[in-house]
């Protein structure tokens, strides 16, 4: 049995409404909160689906000449930055899976073969701050072809090395702008940002950016992210295959699981900004 | 109509102040700027433009300790739940309004136009504690007030859009100086709405009697 709980949709409102929810809430009963709950699903459902219209698939992020680019970019997870992971290029093999024609799996060597664009974008965090950095790297849609992966899919499922998944929907995949990127800043990706490889989308929020990608699967089912239950089986699955000594060092998560994670909640594919 | 019988009516038959349209978007809309509120300050908590954040307990979003539970994060994915779904109401309401008011004749009759001498003579009247309060009439100040919190309402929604979508409405976010920028016409134009509230319900504990027309649309007898 996993330690870690399964998320419960239910549990997520309940026990314990803000003052403010419980002014908007008189007459329900809140040992449940089902009526309210089952509203901000439906709501959250029905965005994901204006946001699906909104976006365009054609539609670019703005980009800035570099002096905009911020000297210090942030770091933010939901770890510290002492142990992400840190993946070793001798061992490091990208694996593909699903919907794809060439399913062999990739070495860093390979990856960084792959022909590069750069951009200048803004990454936006859900938390409320932005900055703007310089990412380099193959568009993921030149890849995806190269790979002979079927397009006509509904999802790019992705796997990090620390554990997390999350699933970018196909438009966001083949948008001209989301790159498998490689370098940050003129320089080969740093660890903390994601060494090897990010999958810079600046369409995207950045916790829809993945980072120190080990897996990337073509699927119609919605692969969802973020399941917290399933950490410690890919932590087994993908770092213990991996055989990274530094996946030791990979946090395991425990009750105090820090702050910055979101839940399924908040997580919405087509979630274009 | 002689005075005496508009009088006699008054008493049998007490006049419509406020439209039903008028009364459900008022109060549907006290309830899209009250969970707007207390879901955006708990946004506002995760990175705070200034050098404070808000109280938990006041703001909405779900328990954080359950949150923290059940998906290890301390209830930002809830706050910005409420927000984006309270935003519809918000905003469709909003709309709903601005249409009657302009096809009614509601805007024309009870709020414009409004002429800054009144407006002066109306809030020295008031600070002077002379101003008198007329059944079915918006001074000169209300009228103002009601214009100006409409607006903030409008700029809050379109400070809001451009920090939701960045991409998307990217010319919106452009107008409020980019993605930054937008955030802090966000926040005050939120200060500026809770200040009207604070107003808004003072004046109302002030002159109670003005709050029955707001729920069934007819000023009581007369004083």
């Amino acid at each position: 049995m996993s330690p870690i709980r399964k998320p419960d949709r239910r549990g997520f409102l309940t026990g314990g409404l803000s003052l403010g929810a419980l002014s908007l809430l008189t007459g329900c009963d809140l040992t449940g909160n089902e009526p309210a709950q089952r509203l901000l699903w439906n709501m959250s459902g029905s965005n994901d689906r204006v946001q699906g219209w909104l976006f365009y698939p054609n539609r670019l992020a703005p980009t800035y000449p570099e002096s905009a680019v911020d000297r210090v970019f942030r770091y933010n997870a939901f770890y510290p930055e002492e142990p992400a992971p840190q993946l070793d290029p001798t061992t490091y093999r990208l694996e593909l899976s699903g919907s794809i024609g060439d399913k062999r799996s990739w070495t860093v060597d390979n990856l960084y073969q792959l022909p590069r664009t750069w951009q200048t974008t803004r990454h936006v965090c859900v938390e409320g701050w932005s900055r703007i950095g310089k990412w380099g790297g193959c568009p993921l849609r030149i890849f995806l072809e190269h790979v002979e992966a079927d397009l006509t899919k509904n999802y790019v499922g992705v796997i990090y090395a620390d554990g997390y998944y999350t699933s970018i929907d196909m438009p966001t995949a083949l948008h001209p702008q989301t790159i498998m990127a490689f370098t940050f800043a003129d320089q080969i990706l740093p660890r903390k940002f994601g060494y090897p490889m990010k999958i810079r989308i600046p369409t995207k929020l950045g916790f829809k950016n993945p980072k120190f990608v080990v897996a990337l699967s073509v699927t119609n089912d919605y692969p969802g992210g973020l399941r917290i239950q399933l950490v410690p089986r890919l932590l087994r699955r993908y770092c213990g295959r991996l055989g990274e000594p530094s996946c030791r060092k990979i946090y395991v998560p425990s009750r105090s699981w820090p702050r910055h994670r979101l839940p399924e909640a908040s997580r919405p594919d087509l979630s274009p900004l | 109509m002689a005075p005496a019988d508009q009088t006699a009516a008054q008493y049998t038959c007490p006049i419509v102040l406020h439209p039903l349209t008028v009364r459900i978007t008022h109060w549907l809309n006290a309830l899209a700027i009250l969970a707007m509120i207390g879901s955006g300050w708990r946004i506002y908590n995760w990175e705070p433009l200034f050098g404070f954040t808000f109280p938990v307990w006041i703001t909405l979003g779900g328990s954080p300790e359950v949150s923290q539970h059940w998906h290890n994060e301390e209830g930002l994915a809830g706050a910005l739940q409420w927000h984006f779904a309270a935003m519809w109401l918000l905003v469709i309401n909003l709309l709903v309004y601005l249409v009657y008011g302009l096809a009614s004749g509601h805007f024309r009759q009870n709020i414009l136009p409004i002429r800054p001498q009144e407006i002066l003579r109306d809030l020295r009247a008031a600070l002077g504690g002379h101003l008198v309060h007329r059944v079915g009439e918006r001074n000169a100040v209300q009228r103002a007030l009601y214009i100006g919190v409409i607006s903030v309402i409008v700029l809050t929604v379109l400070s809001g859009l451009s920090i939701w979508k960045p991409v998307q409405f990217q010319e919106l976010t452009a107008v409020f100086s980019g993605y930054d920028a937008a955030r802090y016409v966000h926040f005050f134009c939120m200060a500026a709405i809770v200040l009207f509230l604070a107003v808004h319900l003072a004046l109302t504990a002030l002159v109670p009697e003005v709050l029955p027309p707001m729920i069934t649309g007819r000023a009581g007898r007369r004083r």
